[in-house]
């Protein structure tokens, strides 16, 4: 039992970092990834900060899981959220003030960043703690490793520095637009496109690569209904997937029968 | 059993234009402004074009050979390097002159599907990318001929500027966009051949001048009129950017639309922007609504719709 739950948590880990990353693949939180990751120790805060935020939240959310009720949740999930994100905050002004004026008005947003809401409502809500905990900060990572990319592939292009080493030599005369808004979106575009070379190269080469499909894996069997299932592209290989888990270890989760 | 019809699919009518027979008239009618930009600013002049063109067409090239698709042969390249080079200052450093091609080519045509897929003009694409990216290189138009600011940009200072020289050319400005004269030659012969018509120009200039008359400042005034349409990207923008087939609308009052909106967006960045000039911007955000504008224009199917009584 201990065993298996290790690996989930190990795989919630990976899911989060690689196979699901929030930013290049599931395509979540473009607001902050867009705006903060002027440099690279932006976008290493900003998605730092989230993952402290999104960890301890899925932990809450997961524990007060089968005591919400369910139409109440979104608010329920808000209210948890937000109550972090002021937290995290405060902690910000008061030891790192450098960050926080550098993220700004981007720290309260970090309560409407749709990963967080996405990994309450389609994980922590529907999942024991534990894998609830690693979900999050397996998604927080991936997120701040995404962030930290652009930010430095930003800072390289628009200001010839990474986490303000001077990288770039003395001729080099700084591409602006990269610092500017247009930039992250180039950069964000070709950054995706390149995550994408890689997983179609590695299927063509036969190896596993994941099919990268939703935000919700193995875990169908717990979704409410209405919930991930329409959100399969190929709702029947993975339902039949879902269920070849499912006779091997019981779910754990027993939320409907409650209801 | 000479009598048989010959039986084949659609078209039957077929137009002997081919893209790059279209192309290669935009090349002949842009030769005048190119060859009066090398006149005026010197040798550089036609480093830079060559350069321009080099990195479009090879960008182009390359990406042919990636794709197994070759397009090189419709002239498109060519016309994008040319465009772009008439719209960049003579001392730009080369290096800019090639990413500015590079990414007129790569990114804004071929990622988007290459000829007729991109949604924006590649060379002012390109001519906002490098503007943004280097604005002091991009602004900086001092050379062996001229030292100073552009005419639209003394005009704004308040300064007065001799009109005669700017229709004729003999003024600072990026190579192409200087000579009035040339340009209005080169867009003669492409009317001629029936290649654009007056419709998005006619349309632009006129909006323009109005907006000129009424919030320019100056009332009607024929030397302040005539300096702003001479002066800037707007000839060179008008008749060559803006009628570019791929981004500008297919309906006949959408064109109109169109160069009514490039008229009023240029006036407002002129007049009521902190820069000078405006036509670059103007175009390109023309060319953003192009489907909403064919959208609303659409004409009625023949036998559809009509007055209700």
């Amino acid at each position: 039992m201990n065993k298996s739950s290790m690996s989930t948590a190990w795989e919630r880990l990976s899911n989060g970092l690689l196979k699901e990353n929030p930013t290049f693949v599931l395509m979540l939180g473009m607001c902050p990834t867009l705006a903060v990751t002027t440099s690279a120790v932006n976008g290493l805060g900003m998605g730092l900060t989230t993952t402290v935020v999104l960890m301890l939240s899925n932990l809450i959310i997961s524990l007060l899981r089968k005591i919400i009720p369910n139409r109440v949740r979104i608010p329920a999930f808000i209210v948890i959220i937000a109550s972090f994100v002021t937290v995290v905050q405060l902690l910000l002004e008061a030891y790192i003030p450098f960050l926080n004026d550098a993220l700004g008005m981007y720290i309260p947003l970090i309560v409407v960043n749709c990963i967080i809401l996405g990994r309450a409502e389609s994980y922590a809500y529907s999942n024991p703690p534990l894998p609830s905990f690693f979900d999050g900060l397996g998604m927080g990572l991936g997120f701040s490793f995404a962030l930290t990319c652009i930010g430095a592939v930003r800072e390289l292009l628009g200001a010839g520095t990474i986490f303000n080493y001077h990288i770039m030599p003395d001729s080099f005369t700084p591409i602006n637009i990269f610092i500017l808004a247009p930039g992250a979106f180039f950069v964000l575009a070709v950054l995706t496109a390149f995550q994408n070379y890689l997983k179609i190269t590695r299927e063509r080469a036969g190896k596993d690569a994941s099919k990268i499909q939703s935000g919700c894996s193995e875990d169908c069997m717990n979704c409410t209904e209405g919930g991930c299932a329409k959100r399969f592209y190929d709702t029947s290989a993975e339902k039949k997937e879902t269920e070849e888990h499912a006779s091997q270890e019981p779910v754990e989760n027993d939320k409907k029968e409650d209801k | 059993m000479s009598g048989l019809l010959k039986v084949s699919s659609n078209p039957h009518i077929r137009s002997k234009a081919t893209t790059s027979g279209i192309m290669a008239a935009v090349i002949i009618s842009l030769l005048p402004a190119a060859g009066f930009g090398i006149y005026n600013f010197g040798f550089r002049a036609l480093v830079v074009i060559l350069v321009t063109i080099a990195s479009t067409v090879l960008t182009e090239f390359l990406f042919g050979i990636y794709r197994k698709k070759q397009t090189i042969t419709d002239l498109s390249a060519v016309v994008t390097g040319l465009l772009l080079a008439l719209n960049l200052p003579v001392n730009i450093p080369l290096w800019m002159a090639v990413l500015g091609g590079v990414f007129a080519i790569l990114v804004v045509k071929m990622l988007f599907g290459g000829l007729g897929q991109n949604f924006m003009n590649p060379a002012l694409a390109a001519r906002c990318f490098l503007l943004i990216s280097f604005t002091s290189q991009m602004t900086d138009f001092n050379c062996d001929a001229y030292t100073g600011a552009t005419p639209l940009a003394r005009i704004k200072a308040g300064e007065s500027v001799e009109v005669f020289d700017m229709i004729i050319g003999n003024t600072a400005g990026t190579i192409g966009e200087t000579s009035m004269i040339a340009l209005v030659i080169g867009a003669c012969f492409l009317i001629m051949l029936g290649i654009i018509d007056l419709r998005i120009p006619g349309s632009y200039i006129v909006t323009f001048a109005l907006f000129t008359v009424l919030f320019g400042g100056h009332g009607f005034d024929p030397a302040f009129l005539s300096a702003q349409l001479a002066g800037g990207g707007l000839m060179l923008g008008a008749f060559f950017m803006a009628t570019d087939y791929v981004t500008r609308p297919i309906t006949i009052k959408g064109q109109y639309v169109f160069g009514i909106f490039l008229g009023l967006m240029t006036g407002i960045f002129r007049f009521f922007g902190p820069g000078a000039e405006g036509v670059s911007y103007a175009i390109i955000l023309g060319n953003l609504l192009v489907p909403l504008i064919e959208k609303v224009t659409k004409p009625v199917a023949f036998g559809k719709g009509g007055r209700k009584s």
